[in-house]
């Protein structure tokens, strides 16, 4: 069954199979840095090592990766330096795996950040997205384990997804290797700005912390103009973050 | 960059944050999830024929219920170990049989050929050689076996189940629940475990898990545990019966070691860890049925490999120092001779003896080779013929045989049992002692953790002697 496919997807101009190389660990003179973020247990690791022909350990529990990995692909010749990230469902509170995957997403400046979630829970996973969608608006929705979806008769429009969203979203089944052709194209695209997102930002923020949101955020681009999140660093600093009023103080955030 | 902008930014922040009170967080949250079911309804729809997450309900309404939780854990732990023990034997002894019995004679043969001075021979070939060969031949055909069958567990996703039925016991002993999970991490290796902790987030909590880490039995100890429970234990029961005795034997021990650790962790938040237990969601994921070859490939390349990679690294200097210590000698008797003698004594109260209290001194670096340096100092100290010679690490290829050495060394169903005991309260091996030390960056609690389970074990087994004394 897999052999069919696999010769089915070969011959898609998609796939692209010549133009991919998995570098597992050499992560050497890259071009693009790649973070991969999500809900715990969503196949953040099976998706990394899909990409990166490495093994990290995977498994099925809540909080495997506690440190994060890095690995590398190329891909027509721009290689692509990938760091997987600990699951997380959040980036609001401060236990350490969630701190080191808000730092490296904030800090790091990823060229792409890849979000990946459970197609089956959606719903619960987009609490983490739409945080990330504040900070960064270079990313990609990987709606991986679409195969339980599937199996659940759980159907996703990709499409009024994307858009609700503003930024490409690939269907996969990493452990299957399903969707991982498609990804590596949209990540490339993403990176290189051919395609260009435009990130949901928050919408049902109540009325009177709406107001100061807008007018600490506006305080913030005066002195920032470059910083694509003052409104999540508003966020952050309205809810007292010493970690982020250290980093506007030593100019970690410039 | 200016410093006064960014202060009269914060200073904005701080006036903002006073008008907007407290509900701040919440309301955000609250906003976040708005969003997210605006979202999700004009994206997802469901059919609604649910089968699988029905079948997978009703399976966790058996294993996470009051009655079958626990027996089913200890069932399959049970046929974990069992698998493990019945089929370790057979590639054990071939093993055996290729490295120490064929590969052995022939080096020395060539040594001798190519006139190698005594010394440097014995060296190599008694010491270096032979401590690695036993380590191969001890450990790799039960991890073979052990860790893949883990593996399996945790992609289908059994690892959380376990969580949610100890959480209770944990909450009650003033630990976080999720240390159910760091616990099971460290059944395959304390130092893996001592990392997993990052995933609990209060400081005090994730402390108490590091310390008590250790009363995990580890893939380093299991072997020794299973080698002894089916020498001694074994032996005393009815040949019918005696596979089961020491597969309990084992289990006990290793129930033991979580009883340990809930005490201990009750022990240490009533005293220096005091505070409060905090709350946490648990994810119970979806059973996956896990991908069979690509897992048992993975693990053995990844786990099984790697940790054989560092016995061996250990195993190497240990044997020269073994083969060293026992071919030095002071007046006319070696170095570990006297070592021996002189802890005798101690070994004695503790219902050991000196050579075993040697042998954990020499493999400090690494547990697993515990059993072999035991044997080895044994055959040189009571001089059984049988050996190569002095400070040879011994040639044996079946239990029986081992057994004939032990017992000729004078050992009882007493060091058997209290070197159960003290395999599992000691401390912590060089790799996870050092892990304890990167991740709680303490010389003060590395210590603690490191001395606390020598003290225990000490503490049990002198009592665990006395009482048998006065008893038998």
């Amino acid at each position: 069954m897999e052999s069919k496919i696999a010769s089915a997807c070969q011959s898609c101009s998609q796939f692209n199979a010549n133009g991919l190389k998995k570098l597992g660990v050499s992560t050497d003179n890259f071009d693009f840095v790649i973070a991969i973020a999500g809900n715990p247990n969503t196949g953040k690791s099976t998706v990394f090592n899909a990409l990166t022909g490495l093994r990290q350990h995977t498994g099925n529990w809540p909080g495997k990766t506690v440190v994060r990995a890095e690995g590398a692909f190329q891909y027509n010749d721009r290689k692509f330096k990938l760091v997987d990230l600990p699951g997380t469902y959040s980036l609001l509170s401060t236990s350490q795996d969630e701190e080191v995957a808000r730092n490296f997403i904030l800090f790091g400046k990823p060229d792409v950040t890849i979000i990946v979630v459970d197609a089956g829970r959606l719903e619960r996973n987009l609490n983490l997205v739409l945080q990330i969608l504040e900070i960064t608006n270079k990313a990609v929705l990987c709606l991986n384990l679409m195969d339980e979806a599937n199996r659940n008769n759980i159907n996703i429009e990709v499409r009024s997804l994307a858009r609700d969203l503003g930024i490409p979203v690939v269907p996969t089944s990493a452990r299957f290797n399903e969707g991982i052709p498609e990804l590596i194209q949209t990540i490339n695209d993403v990176a290189t700005g051919e395609i260009i997102c435009k990130s949901r930002h928050i919408k049902n923020v109540n009325g009177n912390i709406n107001e100061a949101v807008k007018k600490l955020s506006a305080e913030i681009e005066k002195q920032f103009p470059s910083m694509p999140n003052s409104r999540w660093i508003a966020f952050r600093l309205l809810e007292g973050d010493t970690r982020i009023i250290k980093a506007l103080r030593n100019g970690e955030l410039a | 960059m200016n410093t006064t902008s960014v202060e009269k930014i914060i200073a904005l922040s701080r006036d903002l944050r006073w008008q907007i009170g407290d509900e701040f967080h919440d309301n955000l949250a609250e906003g976040i999830y708005a969003d997210a079911s605006e979202i999700a309804m004009g994206s997802v729809s469901s059919d609604n024929s649910k089968k699988r997450f029905r079948l997978d309900a009703k399976i966790d309404k058996i294993v996470t219920s009051k009655a079958w939780g626990f027996p089913i854990m200890i069932l399959i732990l049970g046929v974990v170990l069992w698998i493990t023990i019945i089929g370790a034997n057979y590639p054990s002894s071939m093993l055996a049989d290729l490295l120490l019995e064929n590969f052995h004679p022939f080096l020395k043969g060539l040594a001798a050929s190519i006139g190698m001075p005594w010394w440097l021979d014995g060296f190599l070939i008694d010491g270096v050689y032979l401590a690695v060969a036993w380590v191969i031949a001890v450990m790799l055909p039960p991890m073979a076996i052990f860790f893949p069958m883990f593996t399996l567990l945790e992609d289908f996703g059994y690892l959380p189940r376990v969580a949610f039925n100890l959480d209770y016991l944990f909450k009650k002993s003033g630990a976080h629940g999720k240390q159910a999970l760091t616990m099971s991490m460290g059944f395959g290796c304390n130092a893996a475990g001592v990392v997993a902790t990052r995933i609990i987030d209060s400081p005090r909590e994730r402390l108490i898990a590091i310390i008590t880490n250790n009363f995990s039995l580890c893939n380093g100890r299991w072997p020794t545990q299973i080698l002894i429970a089916t020498i001694f234990i074994g032996a005393v029961v009815p040949a019918s019966i005696s596979g089961l005795a020491s597969l309990s034997a084992v289990i006990s021990i290793a129930i033991l070691g979580i009883f340990f650790m809930f005490v201990v962790s009750w022990a240490l938040s009533k005293t220096v860890l005091k505070g409060e237990v905090s709350t946490f969601n648990l994810e119970l994921p979806p059973y996956r049925p896990p991908r069979f070859w690509k897992t048992v490939y993975t693990s053995i390349i990844d786990r099984t490999l790697i940790v054989l990679w560092r016995a061996i690294l250990f195993a190497a200097p240990a044997g020269a120092v073994i083969w060293l210590i026992s071919n030095i000698y002071i007046g006319d008797l070696s170095i570990a001779s006297w070592t021996i003698t002189s802890l005798d004594g101690f070994g004695f109260l503790l219902g050991l003896n000196g050579v075993i209290l040697l042998a954990y001194i020499v493999a400090i670096p690494a547990n697993e080779i515990v059993i072999p340096t035991i044997l080895m100092l044994t055959v040189m100290a009571t001089g059984i013929a049988g050996g190569d010679g002095v400070g040879v690490m011994f040639e044996l290829d079946s239990a029986g045989e081992t057994a004939t050495i032990l017992k000729a060394g004078g050992w009882t169903l007493l060091t058997a049992v209290n070197l159960m005991l003290f395999s599992l309260l000691h401390n912590p091996c060089s790799t996870t002692i050092y892990t304890i030390y990167k991740e709680t960056k303490s010389v003060k609690w590395t210590v603690f953790a490191s001395v606390l389970p020598v003290i225990m074990g000490f503490v049990l087994t002198f009592l665990v002697a006395q009482i048998w004394r006065i008893v038998f």
